[in-house]
């Protein structure tokens, strides 16, 4: 058998390796992350803005808060069979939830490798504001707020005498408790303090940038923060306080 | 005027480090701060003792070799000056002024207040540069540059490289250094060739020694040539726009 060309030789066969996936290599960038936390940020900005929305319906009265809640099942039909545009939108949220949290974790990790050794004698701050240097703690704060906000008023675990589907009468039970409606308050006003930095700093992560537009972009981040941190502090103010009935 | 200097004193990389405190009278208002470390060194040196060892070169805030953490904030008080240019005026008399090196896991301490900043270099090899035509210097005019565009890639290219910003980073970031060695490139033609690769091998390389950004603006409010956030938003941009071209050519195989 006659020898073809590259068979002449004992080279050594090529030891390079399959580049990774694009999304793996897109993945291991910070910026890339942060990108992916602006982008997953937007989701949940948009999630939060709507739940205020539909959640102010309680100062409207029972019926009116409790068809709204039966209007999200319905959403989509009768494209869509019952739930699932609603299903598709949790799955969505959870989604970008878990990648906002991850990405957050692992900057996090890469940050404090960059500086093992902290200032000895204490920084004098110029720039950053007291929301940008607390978004972990904030960030945190309101983890563990959903979680038990999903036990409150989703699976009624944690709330006396659930009632799926009237969510008029298990948002009043859980309010009445006053302890609660403190921790709704406290982890509502973290929130509106991650949203402060949160809404202005996705715009720089997003490389969004553009003299004409940048002072909006902190008053856009203003607005936000202020208006649903307004709205959700409002709810269990108002309810636990009785000013509403 | 008399002041009392906290130092921070590290006789090698490995060693520990501590605070040493050091009176220095006669000091007049209108000496640099680097003066006032040099009438240290004096004192220290007619005593027999070791001085401190701190980076300084052209004194006139051109080169970034001076670099000194002054009361917690990098370059001192006073706003778009590095070391050099930062004068006693600007302190009480009789106060006590904490000096520390920057502190970041890439800037190794050598000594005292002196860092090892070569990280910086491997960022700029990784393509901070043009494919430059070799030859005769050719017709100025030749390629048109929008004047704004001109001042945008003057204003990023005043980057001194001091790593003040890495330093005043709560992160350990150097997104203000990289993206202003990217976008004074970037932004004008010249730069068109290699925009995408350079984008991309420069923040790979910065990423492999530095934090990441959280946008906290501290570096911009340090720099001693007030380069703007803004061009980390265009790093940004331009990183992510990278990601997603297709480079590759038509009908080729990857």
């Amino acid at each position: 058998m006659t020898k073809v060309a590259g068979d002449l030789t004992d080279a050594p066969a090529s030891t390079r390796r399959r580049p990774a996936p694009f999304v793996v290599t897109f993945y291991r960038s910070a910026i890339a992350k942060k990108w992916l936390m602006a982008i997953s940020g937007i989701i949940l900005l948009g999630y939060v803005l709507a739940h205020l929305v539909g959640n102010l319906k309680v100062f409207l009265g029972k019926d009116d808060i409790n068809h709204y809640a039966e209007w999200l099942r319905e959403l989509g039909e009768p494209a869509l069979p019952h739930e699932v545009l609603l299903w598709g939108m949790r799955i969505v949220l959870l989604g970008a939830f878990v990648i906002h949290i991850v990405a957050a974790y692992q900057l996090t990790m890469m940050n404090r490798r960059a500086r093992p050794q902290a200032y000895r004698s204490p920084r004098d701050y110029v720039a950053a504001d007291f929301a940008s240097r607390t978004m972990r703690w904030t960030g945190v704060i309101v983890l563990l707020f959903v979680i038990f906000h999903l036990l409150d008023l989703t699976f009624g675990t944690v709330n006396p005498g659930y009632e799926s589907g009237n969510v008029y009468r298990n948002m009043i039970a859980s309010f009445e408790r006053v302890p609660v409606a403190i921790a709704y308050i406290v982890a509502n006003l973290a929130l509106g303090i991650h949203i402060f930095h949160g809404a202005w700093s996705m715009f720089q992560s997003l490389g969004l940038n553009n003299p004409r537009y940048n002072a909006w972009r902190r008053y856009f981040a203003m607005g936000f923060a202020g208006a649903i941190t307004t709205g959700n502090v409002a709810i269990p103010l108002i309810i636990t306080t009785g000013i509403y009935p | 005027m008399k002041v009392t200097l906290n130092v921070w004193r590290q006789r090698s990389p490995n060693d520990g480090g501590s605070f040493q405190i050091y009176e220095v009278d006669e000091v007049s208002p209108d000496m640099s701060f680097l003066e006032l470390f040099d009438v240290l060194n004096e004192q220290l040196i007619e005593k027999g003792e070791e001085p401190v060892a701190f980076d300084h070169d052209c004194r006139e805030g051109i080169c970034g070799s001076c670099s000194m953490m002054i009361n917690g904030r990098a370059h001192g008080p006073e706003s778009g000056t590095a070391t050099c240019q930062l004068h006693m005026r600007k302190f009480e008399d009789g106060a006590t002024i904490t000096v520390e090196p920057w502190r970041a896991n890439a800037f190794p301490i050598i000594k005292d207040l002196v860092v090892d900043r070569s990280a910086f270099d491997r960022i700029v090899e990784a393509g901070g540069y043009i494919t430059a035509p070799t030859g005769t210097a050719s017709e100025a005019n030749l390629i048109l540059v929008p004047k704004e565009v001109s001042d945008a890639a003057m204003d990023a290219a005043a980057c001194i490289g001091c790593g003040a910003c890495v330093a005043a980073c709560p992160n350990g970031a150097a997104q203000l250094f990289t993206a202003a060695k990217i976008q004074h490139l970037n932004l004008l033609p010249q730069g068109q060739p290699e925009r995408w690769s350079r984008v991309i091998d420069m923040v790979d390389t910065m990423e492999e020694f530095f934090g990441s950004c959280t946008n906290h603006r501290e570096c911009e409010a340090v720099c001693p040539k007030e380069i703007s956030i803004d061009f980390i938003a265009l790093m940004n941009r331009d990183y992510i726009r990278a990601q997603f071209k297709q480079r590759r050519l038509t009908g080729q195989k990857s």
